[in-house]
C-alpha cells in the first residue's frame, strides 16, 4: 500500500498505520517524506514500512512489532523509546538516536551523532559508521555496536548495557571501562552484526561496562561532576 | 526554539533566484520561530569604496526621499534608495564610516541595521512567511544569505531583538540556543566601547564577535575565541560579504543541518527547509560536529568556491 505525504496528511498516515487489522508481513511505502516530523510513530502492528527519503524528528518513536525501514537519513529522536521491532536507516542518524529504548533492533547503516542511546533499557542499537559524543549516557541495559568510531564520554555512568566498538574512542565516561570478551558476548555480537546485514569479524572489536563504582554514594564522589 | 537557514550559490544563474529558495526555507522554519523573522542578504555591491546601509523606521510614514534628499545635500553624492516595507537601503560612494557616524548624528530616530558594501539586513516581528511577504524576498536576486525565524525565550518580542544582528561590516550573526554568561559579557564589552540596543543575548554574541574582529582577528580566529569565552547552548550561522560560517557549542544540543552539492551549500536548523532546495534530496547531507567551525567562502578574485574548515 503506498502512501504519499505530498498529497496525504501526517496524521492521515500515521493513523493508517496504527489500525490493527493488517495481515502480518503486510507493506507500506511512504513516498516524499522530505524531513517531516513523527512518520511512522507509535507502530503496534507487524507491519513492513518503507520511508522512501529524508524524515525529521522522532521518526519510529515508540515502536513495537513493526519494522520500518528509512531510505534515507534521520533527523533527532530517531525510534525513541522503541519496545520492539526493527528500525533500519540506510543513511545517518541525528541525536539520540534509539534513546531510552526497551527492546527491538536499531540499525543506522551510516553515522549518527550525540547520546545514541542515551538511557537505553533493552534496546539493540547496531551503527555501521561513527557516532558522536556521550554515547550510552546511564545505558542500563541492552546492546550498543559501533562498526566505527566514537566521540568523547562513551558510556557515562552506564548501569549493565554491553557496549561492543570496533574503531576509536575519544574518551570513555565516568564509570565506564573496557571488559574482557569472553564467548558469550562473542556469540552475541555474532548474531547482532548478522541481524543488521554487516560481516565484520567479532575479533575487531572490543567491549566496554559498567566498572560498578557508582552504584552506592561514596563520599569521595561528592565533587565530582 | 528558533531556526536558521543559510544559502550560499555556487552558480551565478541561480543568483536570480535566492530569494526564491530563502523565502521557502525561512517559510519552513516558521514553527521554530513564529515571533519574528529576518534575512541578511548579499547583492549589489556599493561602488568601489563607497556604502551601503540598511536603515529601519519605526514610523509608518517615513519620508525616505527626503531622508535621501537631505544626505545627498550633506555629502554632495548621489544616493540611490530603494525601499521595502520598513526598511530602506541608502547606497552611495560615500565611504563607510563617515556615513554611519553622519546618520548616528543626524538621524537618532532611525536604526541602522547594517553597514556594509553588500550586504542588507531585514527584519520584523511577524510569522515568517508574513515578514517574507512583506518585505518581497521572494524577488530578490543575491549570492548568499542567513536568515533566522525566532521564538523568543529570554527577551521581548521587538524588531530590535529580532535577528540577524550586525556585527561590522558586511558582517551578520543569527544563533539558536541561549548563551548564560550574556549580562557579564555585555558589562565587559561596554567598558571596551561596545553599544548594545537591548538586553537580548544574541546581540551579546553579535557585540562578542565585533570585538574579536576589532582586535585584528579573522572570522575564524574570532569563532575560536567565542568558544572559550561563550557560555551556553548556540548553534551561529555568520554572513560575511564573501560567505558564512557555521559554529556549534561543545555539547551540541541545538540542531544544524548542512547540504552541499554542485549547485549551492545550505545550513538549516532541520533538513525540511533544505529539503524545499532543488535536487536536495541527492547532496551531501551531514550534521556539523560540536565546537568546529565549517565556513564557505567564495574567493574574491576567482569564480571558483574553497571550503575553509
Amino acid at each position: 500500500m503506498q502512501f504519499d505525504l505530498a498529497t496525504q496528511s501526517l496524521r492521515e498516515i500515521n493513523a493508517a498505520l496504527h489500525h490493527s487489522d493488517r495481515e502480518e508481513g503486510e507493506e507500506y511505502v511512504i513516498a516524499h517524506p522530505k524531513g517531516t516530523h513523527s512518520v511512522a510513530v507509535g507502530l503496534t502492528d507487524p507491519i513492513d514500512v518503507t520511508i522512501d527519503g529524508h524524515v525529521g524528528y522522532y521518526c519510529a518513536g515508540m515502536n513495537k512489532n513493526a519494522s520500518i525501514h528509512i531510505a534515507g537519513n534521520a533527523g533527532p529522536g530517531l525510534a525513541e523509546n522503541m519496545m520492539s521491532g526493527r528500525v533500519v536507516v540506510d543513511g545517518n542518524a541525528s541525536q539520540y538516536a534509539g534513546a531510552s529504548g526497551h527492546g527491538g533492533l536499531l540499525v543506522i547503516k551510516g553515522n549518527t551523532s550525540s547520546r545514541c542511546g542515551i538511557s537505553m533499557k533493552g534496546i539493540n542499537i547496531v551503527v555501521g559508521g561513527s557516532i558522536g559524543h556521550f554515547g550510552a549516557f546511564m545505558a542500563q541495559s541492552g546492546r550498543l555496536v559501533v562498526c566505527g568510531d566514537c566521540g568523547g564520554n562513551l558510556g557515562d555512568s552506564i548501569y549493565e548495557a554491553h557496549i561492543y566498538i570496533r574503531g576509536e574512542i575519544d574518551s570513555l565516561g565516568s564509570d565506564c571501562i573496557e571488559k574482557e570478551m569472553i564467548p558469550d558476548h562473542q556469540r552475541e555480537l555474532e548474531v547482532l552484526l548478522q541481524n543488521a546485514g554487516l560481516h565484520y569479524s567479532t575479533a575487531e572489536f572490543r567491549r566496554y561496562g559498567s566498572a560498578r563504582t557508582l552504584y552506592n554514594f561514596h563520599i569521595d564522589n561528592a565533587d565530582a561532576i | 526554539m528558533c531556526g536558521i537557514v543559510g544559502l550560499y550559490l555556487k552558480k551565478p544563474e541561480l543568483e536570480s533566484r535566492l530569494g526564491e529558495f530563502v523565502s521557502d526555507m525561512l517559510e519552513e522554519m516558521g514553527d521554530r520561530g513564529p515571533d519574528s523573522a529576518g534575512v541578511a542578504i548579499y547583492r549589489n555591491p556599493a561602488p568601489e569604496g563607497g556604502s551601503k546601509v540598511s536603515l529601519f523606521s519605526a514610523s509608518s510614514n517615513e519620508d525616505w526621499p527626503a531622508r535621501t534628499a537631505q544626505a545627498s545635500q550633506a555629502f554632495d553624492l548621489e544616493f540611490h534608495l530603494e525601499i521595502h516595507a520598513s526598511h530602506a537601503i541608502l547606497t552611495s560612494s560615500a565611504p563607510v564610516g563617515e556615513i554611519e557616524r553622519w546618520i548616528r548624528s543626524n538621524w537618532s530616530d532611525l536604526r541602522i541595521m547594517s553597514v556594509g558594501e553588500s550586504i542588507e539586513i531585514y527584519k520584523e516581528m511577524g510569522h515568517p512567511k508574513a515578514v517574507a511577504e512583506r518585505f518581497g524576498f521572494k524577488n530578490f536576486s543575491g549570492t548568499h544569505a542567513v536568515a533566522h525565524t525566532r521564538m523568543a525565550t529570554e527577551s521581548a518580542v521587538t524588531t530590535e531583538h529580532s535577528h540577524p544582528f550586525s556585527t561590522g561590516l558586511d558582517l551578520c550573526l543569527v544563533h539558536n540556543g541561549s548563551l548564560s554568561n550574556h549580562n557579564r559579557l555585555r558589562n565587559f564589552l561596554t567598558r571596551q566601547g561596545g553599544q548594545f540596543q537591548t538586553d537580548n543575548d544574541s546581540e551579546v554574541a553579535a557585540g562578542y564577535l565585533t570585538w574579536r574582529l576589532s582586535l585584528g582577528e579573522s572570522v575564524v580566529d574570532a569563532l575560536e575565541s567565542a568558544i572559550r569565552d561563550l557560555d551556553g547552548f548556540y548553534t551561529f550561522a555568520i554572513g560575511s560579504s564573501n560567505g558564512f560560517s557555521v559554529l556549534r557549542d561543545p555539547i551540541a544540543c541545538k540542531p544544524a543541518v548542512l547540504a552541499e552539492n554542485d549547485d549551492w551549500v545550505a545550513m538549516s536548523s532541520e533538513y525540511r527547509a533544505i529539503a524545499r532546495l532543488p535536487d536536495a534530496k541527492h547532496s551531501n547531507i551531514w550534521e556539523p560536529a560540536p565546537a568546529q567551525i565549517y565556513s564557505w567562502e567564495r574567493s574574491k578574485t576567482e569564480a571558483g568556491t574553497q571550503n575553509a574548515v
